[in-house]
């Protein structure tokens, strides 16, 4: 622990670390509990891989990562929403198709570009302590992006993911806010790529959403909390990996998970106590 | 009268078996009409062409003179089945502030108007005392309630309310068409209803609806219009008027 302390003080990658997992569990979320509530987790999912295909393209042409995962992201946002608003029967099947395709358009590009192994493993399973500033700085960027567009259409998003059929009547054009909410996926899950790398991503998205879930009842508080155990997960995460040196990707998911099976046995035991208490 | 909503020949088919077939209708500003026929007779999908949730094969439709997606913001509907899962992490009042979505300011959260034009509907459906309960834990005539109340949140000129007595039991049944016969004093209202015994007792006017339309005032309806529509005898209730 010690030893952890003296590292956040003297090591800035460590610095650069913590702050990459609060900046990444505001995103996180916000978004995350517009995924679990609107069970988009697949089409989340399908996103996250096809972000490989950008990096990869971005890769062989010598342009930054980073934006190639901006761009693909947000081109598999427009066309998720467009398969969950117009061919719905097939919903899955396209999903899957896009999710694979992505991963191998990817894996493609980045096999044709010279020295491409060291970088495949950090995209898939992310690398938390190369974080630079600059992609702290888009990590906040980001995160504004996210929070300003949630804040000024709180109530759109909420009818569009409650009830689609009665906002539509309401005049809420459902296909634009559908797409701008699938847009802000694809930009968290840029946000955590970094954190957890993509295979993981869909992980960090609806573990810290899915445990609020369980205590809240609204939107607005599970936010609050999904964004406060998010920052829980990922700090206590990188925590732990710290000096055995494991990878801190995997142990963030695995603490993650262990958060959610906790979470899902204190809100039965405080559910059964109610009751014990109203019958007695 | 004003005729506020007007079909003329309005066909329509998902896939190549027409659902409704030729419908003309005019409802008139301030009438209590009765839609009534059998199971996939068509009559939730007139509804959704009324809303311009679907678009007509052919023929025209009218809302307030104009097509029915600019004329829709004047009517509230109340659905048969809720479009959203019971479990999601709403309360009642937040539900019922959607209502106002349309009405209200385009950016941030609701405005204390909102709210009291929410609350106020709420109080009218009786259900303003568990505002604070989530959705999941109403029973089926609390959640009707509470989707009627959505829909008056709207201040509509016109209530649409699809079998809004189906899965609730005969005196909450009774209650809710005590409360709408009371609204029609300000408002249209169109109900659809396959329990024709029952709503006969409170509507101006019924049309029977089994792919083409017939339409009667309730006195007329006989033993043989019923068994024209239901294609069987069905039983028969006397209601005075």
């Amino acid at each position: 622990m010690t030893e952890l302390f003296s590292a956040l003080m003297n090591y800035s990658f460590m610095q650069h670390a913590f702050i990459a997992c609060i900046l990444s569990s505001i995103g996180c979320g916000i978004i995350g509990t517009y995924v679990v509530v609107k069970r988009v987790g697949f089409l989340a999912g399908g996103i996250a891989h096809t972000v490989l295909a950008g990096m990869g393209i971005a890769y062989f042409m010598e342009g930054s990562p980073s934006v190639g995962a901006v761009v693909a992201a947000l081109f598999a946002a427009v066309f998720m929403s467009f398969v969950k608003l117009r061919w719905k029967q097939q919903e899955d099947i396209l999903v899957a198709a896009f999710w694979s395709v992505g991963m191998a358009v990817g894996i493609l590009f980045i096999s044709r570009t010279p020295g491409y192994s060291v970088d495949l493993m950090s995209f898939l399973f992310g690398n938390i302590l190369l974080v630079s500033k600059a992609d702290l700085l888009l990590m906040a960027a980001l995160d504004i992006i996210i929070v300003s567009i949630v804040f000024l259409f709180y109530k759109q998003f909420m009818a569009a993911v409650f009830d689609e059929e009665f906002a539509r009547l309401r005049g809420i054009k459902i296909e634009i806010y559908y797409t701008v909410l699938m847009c802000m996926v694809a930009l968290t899950v840029v946000l955590l790529i970094q954190i957890v790398g993509l295979i993981l991503v869909i992980a960090l998205l609806i573990f810290p959403a899915a445990c609020a879930a369980q205590f809240f009842h609204s939107i607005f508080k599970m936010m609050i909390a999904a964004t406060v155990f998010c920052m829980l997960m990922t700090i206590s995460g990188l925590s732990i990996a710290y000096q055995p040196d494991l990878p801190a990707g995997a142990t963030i998911i695995v603490v993650a998970a262990l958060f959610y099976v906790i979470s899902i046995i204190s809100s039965a035991l405080i559910k059964q106590n109610k009751k014990k208490a109203t019958v007695s | 009268m004003d005729t506020i909503i007007n079909l003329d020949n309005v066909s329509f088919s998902y896939t190549n078996i027409p659902v409704v077939r030729d419908i003309t209708l005019a409802v008139s500003e301030g009438e209590f009409l009765g839609v009534i026929g059998p199971n996939a007779g068509g009559k939730s999908t007139l509804l959704k062409l009324i809303l311009g949730l679907l678009q007509p094969d052919k023929g025209n439709i009218k809302v307030f003179g104009k097509s029915p997606e600019k004329g829709r913001s004047r009517i509230g509907y109340v659905p048969q089945y809720p479009a959203f899962s019971r479990d999601f992490p709403i309360n009642v009042r937040d539900a019922v502030l959607m209502g106002r979505l349309g009405e209200t300011r385009w950016y941030g959260g609701y405005t204390q108007e909102d709210k009291d034009i929410s609350m106020n509907s709420l109080k009218a459906v009786e259900m303003d005392n568990i505002c604070n309960q989530t959705i999941d834990s109403l029973s089926g005539g609390q959640l009707q309630r509470v989707l009627i109340a959505r829909a008056l949140a709207s201040r509509p000129d016109i209530l649409i309310l699809d079998e809004p007595t189906a899965n609730i039991d005969v005196r909450a049944e009774e209650d809710i068409f005590a409360l709408l016969k009371q609204y029609n004093d300000h408002m249209t209202i169109i109900v659809v209803s396959h329990d024709i015994g029952f709503i006969s007792g409170y509507v101006d006017r019924v049309a029977c609806l089994n792919q083409t339309l017939l339409c009667h005032t309730t006195s007329e309806i006989s033993g043989k219009t019923i068994e024209e529509l239901y294609g069987a005898p069905v039983k028969m209730i006397q209601h005075a008027h």
